[in-house]
C-alpha cells in the first residue's frame, strides 16, 4: 500500500527544521537546497508553524499540468518526478496549492516528496509521520 | 577545509559607499575555524585602535561556523563590534534563523563597514545584496510592527533571518539590542546602538545553499548519535520541559536570586514568578532556534484589557527565560507576573536588552528611595518596587529621553551612578548590568574577568554551586584557573558555533568528530590552542581600547548581601582578578 508523510498535527510544530534537514541528508548532504518538506512561520513565530510536504493526492494537480509527463502517478496516489524528463517550466508549481513542489535553486529543478519517511523520527514533537493512505 | 564549502567565502558591505563584495577567506577559518575565532580576527583587521564605538568606523561582524547547516544545536551567529556600552570588546551571540539562514545564504562572516547618510535596510539573498529604503520604518514605536513589514515586504520565508532595531537602538541606547526574528537577539553590549548609529534599521538574510561533508556514509550515523544525545539526554531535558525558568525556585533557595537591586538573594513572590507557575497558567507556545529540536524558547501568553473599553482584549505572546524573569521580576520587586510580562514585552517592542534595563530601573529606584535624585530627573515618575506599570513609562524615556537623567540611564548605571552618586549599589562589572545570579565569588569573579562580562563566559555561578555542594571553600587562585579554564573551552564552542545549552553534549570527542565531517581535521591539541588563543586575542583588543581589570570597580553591594558561598572581601576578589590577568 502507498504511503505517504502525513502532518499530524502543525500546532506541535516548534519550526526546529530537523525534518529538513533529514530529507536533505537522506542524499548524503548538509544544509537545504534538496528539501522537499518545508517549514516556514505561520505569519510571524508567535503564530506557529506551518509544514508543507506533498500530500499525495489521488488526482495530483501538478500531473495534469506538466508538458512532458515527468510527473508519473504513482499507484494509490502521488507522484513520482523524472527529473530527466523535466524541462522545468515551473507548471507544476503554480498547479500545487500547498506550495508542495519545491525548488532546488541548485539544480534548478523542482522536486518534491518521495514518501519515504526518512525525515519522520526527526521531529521530537510527532507533528509528523509516514501513513498508509 | 572542503574545496565547495561556502563558509570560506566572507560577505563585505560599505553602507558609506554603498557598495558589496565576496572575498575568499580559507586563511581565517582555517586559523579561527568561525564564530568568535574568525570574528575576534576580523575585529582586529576591521577596527582602528581608539574608534568611536558609534562612528563609522567600528564594524559589524557577523560570523558562523562549520557545523551551522549540518548538525543540530549549531545555530547561533557570533556578533563582534567595539562596544558602546563598555567602550571596549563587544561580542553577542544570538541564535533565531541567522546561523542557518547566513551559512546557507553562502558565507562564513559578514563584515559591514561605514555609515549611511540615510536610514536604509539590507537584504543579503544568497549572492545578492540589496539596499533599501527603511526611511518609512525608521521612527516605528514597535520593532514588531517592523518585523511584520519586511516579513510580507521580503521573500525566503522558513529560512531567513530578519535582524532590526527598535527606537532603542535608532536613539542609541548603549544597550540597544539587535531583535533575531522575534524573541531572541543580540542582547548585550549595544549592537543596537552600533547599528542605529549607521542608520541601518535592519538586515534580512536569507539562502538554501546545500553544503559538503567529508564523507556521506559517515555524515548520517555520527548526525544520529548527536541529534540522540540532544533530544534524549537529562541534560537537555529543563530545557525542553521549564526552559531556563527552572533555574527561579532553586536560586531563590539558596538566596541566589538577586533581588531589589541585590537588597537580598531571595524574593518573597519567587514562587508567582517561578518557571513552574508560568508553565501552568502562561506557556502557550514553545518555538526553536533553526536546527535546535530543543524547543527552548517559551512563550508566555497574555491577555490584556483595554482600559476603557469592557470586554475588549488582546493577547500577546511574550518570551521568557531566567533572564528576563529576574530583571523585571525579582529584581524590580515584581511578584505579579502580568506586570512581569509587559515589562518584558516593552524592551521587546523598544529593542532594549531587557537584562540592562532591569539593573538600570533597579539602580534608579533605590537611588530615589534615597533621595539621590527625585521626580524632576525622573520626569515626574516616582520609582518604587513592585511598581510596573510605572517602570514601563520609565522604560519609555530611556528611549525618547526627556531629562538628562534619562539620557545617562540610557547610557547604563555604571554611567549614571558617575553622574548621580550610588556607585555602591550600581550593580554592573566592567560596565555591564548584572546577570541573575548571586551565588558566591566564583559568579561574580566571572562577570569580572569573562571578556564579556557575561554569565556565559565562564558560569562561575555553576563553580560556586558545585562548591557549596561538596562542602569546599575556594581559593582565589583556584577559581581564577578554572574560570580561565572554562572560558578558553567556550572560545571552541562558540567557534563552531553551538548553543551553548549543548555544551554537554559536544565534548571534546563529538566535537573532533563533526569537525572531521565538516572538512576540518583538527585535533584536541588544535582546539586547547584555539581556545586559548582566542581568549588571548580578545583579551588583547580589550586592552587595547582602554581596560584594565585591576582597575575595575567592585559595588559594594555584593560584598553586603550574603551569598549563598560566602564572598570574603574585596581583597580576595582583587588577588582573583590579579591571578586571572596573569595566567591569560
Amino acid at each position: 500500500m502507498a504511503k505517504r508523510l502525513s502532518v499530524l498535527d502543525h500546532e506541535r510544530c516548534v519550526g526546529c527544521q530537523s525534518c529538513m534537514f533529514a530529507c536533505t541528508r537522506r542524499l548524503g548532504e548538509g544544509g537545504l537546497a534538496s528539501s522537499c518538506i518545508w517549514v516556514h512561520s505561520a505569519g510571524g513565530i508567535r503564530r506557529g508553524f506551518v509544514v508543507v510536504v506533498c500530500r499525495a493526492c489521488a488526482d495530483p494537480p501538478c500531473a495534469r499540468v506538466c508538458p512532458t509527463d515527468a510527473l508519473h502517478l504513482r499507484e494509490g496516489g502521488g507522484v513520482r518526478l523524472r527529473p530527466e524528463l523535466c524541462i522545468a517550466c515551473g507548471n507544476c508549481v503554480a498547479a500545487c496549492p500547498f506550495g508542495a513542489m519545491l525548488w532546488n535553486d541548485e539544480t534548478d529543478k523542482p522536486q518534491v516528496c518521495i514518501y519515504c519517511g526518512y525525515c519522520a523520527p526527526y521531529c521530537p514533537y510527532d507533528v509528523i509521520a509516514l501513513e498508509e493512505l | 577545509m572542503l574545496p565547495d564549502d561556502p563558509l570560506r567565502r566572507v560577505l563585505y558591505i560599505d553602507l558609506t559607499r554603498r557598495r558589496s563584495w565576496t572575498e575568499e577567506r580559507a586563511d581565517l577559518f582555517e586559523a579561527g575555524l568561525g564564530g568568535t575565532g574568525v570574528g575576534i580576527r576580523l575585529l582586529e583587521e576591521e577596527c582602528p585602535p581608539g574608534a568611536d564605538p558609534l562612528g563609522p568606523q567600528n564594524p559589524i561582524i557577523l560570523s558562523v561556523g562549520p557545523l551551522v547547516g549540518l548538525f543540530p544545536l549549531a545555530s547561533k551567529t557570533v556578533a563582534m563590534f567595539k562596544s558602546p556600552h563598555t567602550g571596549n570588546l563587544g561580542e553577542s551571540h544570538a541564535g533565531g534563523r541567522s546561523a542557518v539562514a547566513l551559512r546557507l545564504a553562502g558565507y562564513g562572516a559578514i563584515v559591514i563597514r561605514g555609515a549611511s547618510t540615510m536610514p536604509i535596510y539590507l537584504v543579503v539573498d544568497g549572492d545578492h545584496v540589496h539596499f533599501r529604503d527603511a526611511s518609512a520604518l525608521w521612527g516605528m514605536s514597535s520593532s514588531f510592527t517592523v518585523g511584520t513589514v519586511l516579513r510580507n515586504r521580503e521573500s525566503g520565508s522558513g529560512t531567513r533571518s530578519i535582524l532590526r532595531i527598535g527606537r532603542a537602538g535608532e536613539r542609541q541606547v548603549t544597550y540597544a539590542t539587535v531583535i533575531a526574528e522575534t524573541y531572541r537577539h543580540f542582547g548585550r553590549l549595544g549592537l543596537g546602538a552600533v547599528f542605529g548609529s549607521k542608520q541601518l534599521k535592519a538586515l534580512v538574510i536569507a539562502g538554501r545553499h546545500s553544503l559538503p561533508v567529508a564523507d556521506r556514509k559517515l555524515y548520517r550515523p555520527v548526525y544520529e548519535e548527536i541529534f540522540q544525545a540532544a533530544t534524549q539526554s537529562p541534560l537537555m531535558k529543563k530545557y525542553h520541559e521549564l526552559g531556563t525558568a527552572m533555574n527561579i525556585l532553586p536560586l531563590n533557595e539558596v538566596r541566589a536570586l538577586p533581588t531589589r537591586n541585590l537588597q537580598a538573594g531571595s524574593f518573597e513572590h519567587a514562587e508567582a514568578i517561578s518557571g513552574e507557575r508560568l508553565a501552568a497558567e502562561y506557556l502557550g507556545r514553545r518555538v526553536a532556534c533553526a536546527h535546535c529540536p530543543v524547543a527552548c524558547i517559551h512563550l508566555a501568553a497574555l491577555r490584556t484589557p483595554y482600559p476603557h473599553d469592557q470586554y475588549f482584549y488582546k493577547t500577546s505572546m511574550i518570551g521568557y527565560d531566567h533572564e528576563p524573569i529576574y530583571a523585571t521580576g525579582s529584581m524590580l520587586g515584581i511578584g505579579d507576573v502580568p506586570g512581569m510580562l509587559r515589562l518584558m514585552d516593552e524592551a521587546e517592542v523598544q529593542g532594549l536588552d531587557v537584562m540592562s534595563t532591569g539593573v538600570v530601573l533597579a539602580w534608579a529606584t533605590e537611588a530615589f528611595q534615597r533621595g539621590l535624585i527625585t521626580t524632576k530627573e525622573t520626569d515626574g515618575l516616582a520609582l518604587a518596587f513592585g511598581d510596573a506599570p510605572t517602570y514601563i513609562a520609565a522604560m519609555q524615556r530611556i528611549v525618547s529621553q526627556p531629562t538628562e537623567f534619562y539620557q545617562a540611564l540610557g547610557r547604563g548605571v555604571e554611567h549614571a551612578a558617575a553622574l548621580y552618586g550610588g556607585a555602591e549599589f550600581a550593580l554592573a562589572f566592567g560596565r555591564h548590568e548584572m546577570p541573575g545570579y548571586h551565588t558566591g565569588p566564583a559568579c561574580h569573579l566571572g562577570y569580572l574577568t569573562g571578556a564579556r562580562h557575561s554569565h556565559l563566559d565562564s558560569a562561575g555561578y555553576h563553580l560556586d554551586q558545585t562548591t557549596a555542594s561538596k562542602g569546599e571553600t575556594l581559593t582565589p587562585e583556584g577559581i581564577a584557573a578554572a574560570l580561565l579554564q572554562e572560558e578558553r573551552w567556550r572560545q571552541v564552542l562558540t567557534s563552531l558555533v553551538i548553543c551553548l545549552f549543548a555544551r554537554g553534549v559536544y565534548t571534546t570527542e563529538t566535537v573532533l568528530k563533526a569537525l572531521a565531517l565538516a572538512g576540518f581535521n583538527w585535533t584536541a591539541d588544535d582546539l586547547a590552542r584555539l581556545g586559548a588563543e582566542t581568549l588571548k586575542r580578545k583579551n588583547a583588543f580589550k586592552t587595547r581600547e582602554g581596560f584594565d581589570l585591576a582597575q575595575v570597580r567592585i559595588p559594594r553591594r555584593i560584598l553586603e548581601t550574603p551569598a549563598p558561598l560566602s564572598i570574603p572581601d574585596e581583597a580576595f576578589l582583587r588577588q582573583a582578578m590579579a591571578s586571572f590577568t596573569a595566567g591569560l
